[in-house]
């Protein structure tokens, strides 16, 4: 039974992934591919830009690309919806219409309306150009940028784990109704979550506040963390190392503390007591500086600066491979790259569940310092 | 900084804030919440069992030193009343003894006035019996006095051969 049910869902994802990658190759296109040598990345500027495209949100789930052997480039993965709102409302389309081109070559006519994607950005093209030009710091002078709500691969990846943590966790849930120690793999999320609360919720906000926030600070310990992990895997995500999550984290926790401050914490913000009526004024502007724009720009900024900074690291180790070729053999930058990447993905690990741990643990001392009672913030 | 800027999405940040609103929502209703739930009832009721055990241990002290108790006063209760009966006994005995002593005295002392009067009877007995044998012989003496002396003495010894002090 078990068996059967495994095969099925194996024939599943293969089906899924042989449907879609030959729908996506066969959409794939020599004349705009071959600029540089097939998409081939060999050269050191090749492999920077590489790596700074790879850290950036992406319109399509690519897995991998190859070369034919007719010298076409193939590119294995998914196309995802562009949903844009352009000057004409929403629009939208796969990706693959744009068949992998990210400097503005390729143009996408919809609605009357012309698009093109550079550097992992939906353009629409003044109306009367047919492509789009550009200026010496190869800003683009007669496109404009569009608000893009696009299913890209970061969405993706928020709702791959969204799905993923509501569906263990709520299992999780279900087994508490029929026994009172859970079983199976949700037993190894019983401890994680039971660390979460005495460990950084509980201590941090305090015995009697701290159930109000355990769940938030649960969400976010576990959404971060296994993005985090998600970007160390071949899939590549790059949720957490991008701006916009981060930036989306930091204001969450930014409106708990700042919706759930008692009097005292904006007592000691705005009006400072104990200290002469002249700096007052002065530590209300530090202060207030400090909880709505310092604390939370830190928080977002971590985040993001060091998934992107592991992701970078762990690339351009990878890199070694081709970059190093020459001067210590294939076989030499090989093993170089592979013993490199090997030992900092492994920190790469430590610092996916270490940075979700400084940003709920911090989110619980930000939040601890806004509902402490007087007598204890003392 | 003019490239972080850059690559700041708007439209990815309004996407991820709908949705990570929504998957807040989602946890904490289907997950968090019953799982904190259960937890602490898990806790609470770990607790409630060691306190109950603890009751238990104490109850089960209690009561072993009330029965420790209970046995040290049976013992003593015990000893108490067998020194009562041993009293009883020596108390019994010594009247018994007492009465005994009494008894034989006065049976003593009887016999000994019966002895007492049976020799009066019998001194009275011999003394009525000799005065008779005294007189009988005095008589026949008389009667053969004169015929000879020798005869006569020889008429004593006889007579006083046969007399037998019964």
């Amino acid at each position: 039974m078990k068996i059967a049910q495994k095969t099925i869902k194996f024939l599943l994802i293969a089906s899924i992934t042989f449907f879609t990658s030959v729908g996506f190759a066969s959409g794939s296109d020599k004349k705009h591919d071959n600029q540089n040598d097939g998409g081939r990345i060999n050269t050191k500027e090749e492999v920077e830009t590489y790596i700074l495209h790879h850290i950036k949100d992406s319109h399509d789930f690519s897995l991998f690309s190859y070369t034919s052997d007719e010298g076409e480039r193939k590119h294995i993965g998914f196309p995802l919806p562009i949903i844009i709102w352009s000057s004409e409302g929403l629009v939208s389309f796969m990706s693959s219409e744009f068949h992998h081109n990210d400097d503005g070559q390729v143009i996408v006519e919809k609605n009357g309306l012309k698009f093109a994607k550079i550097h992992s950005k939906i353009y629409e093209i003044d109306k009367g150009a047919t492509s789009v030009s550009f200026d010496e710091t190869h800003h683009a002078t007669n496109a404009h940028k569009l608000l893009d709500f696009s299913i890209t691969k970061s969405v993706v990846g928020i709702l791959l784990i969204g799905f993923l943590l509501l569906f263990w966790f709520s299992r999780l849930a279900k087994q508490y109704k029929t026994k009172q120690v859970p079983t199976g793999f949700a037993r190894v999320l019983e401890p994680l979550v039971l660390y979460v609360r005495d460990e950084i919720a509980r201590p941090n906000i305090g015995e009697k506040h701290y159930r109000r926030f355990t769940g938030y600070l649960l969400t976010v310990f576990f959404f971060i963390w296994i993005l985090n992990l998600a970007g160390l895997t071949p899939l590549g995500f790059n949720v957490t190392g991008q701006l916009a999550v981060t930036g989306c984290l930091a204001i969450f926790t930014l409106v708990i503390y700042t919706v759930s401050g008692n009097k005292e914490y904006w007592m000691h913000m705005i009006w400072m007591p104990g200290v002469p009526m002249l700096i007052r004024p002065v530590l209300a502007i530090i202060e207030l500086a400090g909880a709505l724009i310092i604390k939370p720009f830190s928080l977002l900024v971590r985040l993001f600066a060091n998934i992107s900074a592991g992701h970078i690291v762990v690339m351009s180790l990878i890199a070694i491979m081709f970059t190093l070729k020459e001067s210590l053999g294939v076989v030499g930058a090989t093993g170089l790259s592979l013993v490199l990447s090997f030992f900092i993905t492994l920190i790469e690990v430590l610092v996916a569940f270490l940075q979700a741990y400084i940003f709920t643990m911090l989110s619980a001392l930000f939040i601890g310092m806004a509902v402490a009672d007087h007598s204890e913030a003392h | 900084m003019e490239t972080l800027l850059n690559d700041f999405s708007p439209g990815l940040f309004v996407v991820s804030l709908i949705l990570l609103l929504a998957l807040i929502a989602l946890m904490v209703k289907f997950a968090w919440k019953p799982i904190l739930n259960s937890l602490e009832e898990r806790e609470s009721g770990i607790e409630n069992a060691l306190a109950a055990a603890e009751n238990a241990r104490k109850e089960m002290q209690n009561l072993q030193a009330d029965n420790a108790k209970l046995l040290k006063e049976a013992r003593v209760e015990r000893d108490a009343m067998m020194k009562e009966a041993r009293d009883i006994t020596d108390n019994m005995i010594a009247v018994a003894k007492e009465d005994a002593k009494e008894v034989t005295t006065k049976l003593i002392e009887n016999a000994q006035a019966s002895i007492q009067q049976e020799k009066q009877a019998a001194i009275a007995e011999l003394k009525k019996n000799v005065a008779e044998l005294s007189i009988g012989i005095a008589e026949s003496v008389i009667k053969k006095e004169l015929s000879n002396k020798t005869e006569q003495l020889e008429l004593v010894q006889g007579i006083l051969k046969d007399v037998t002090l019964n």
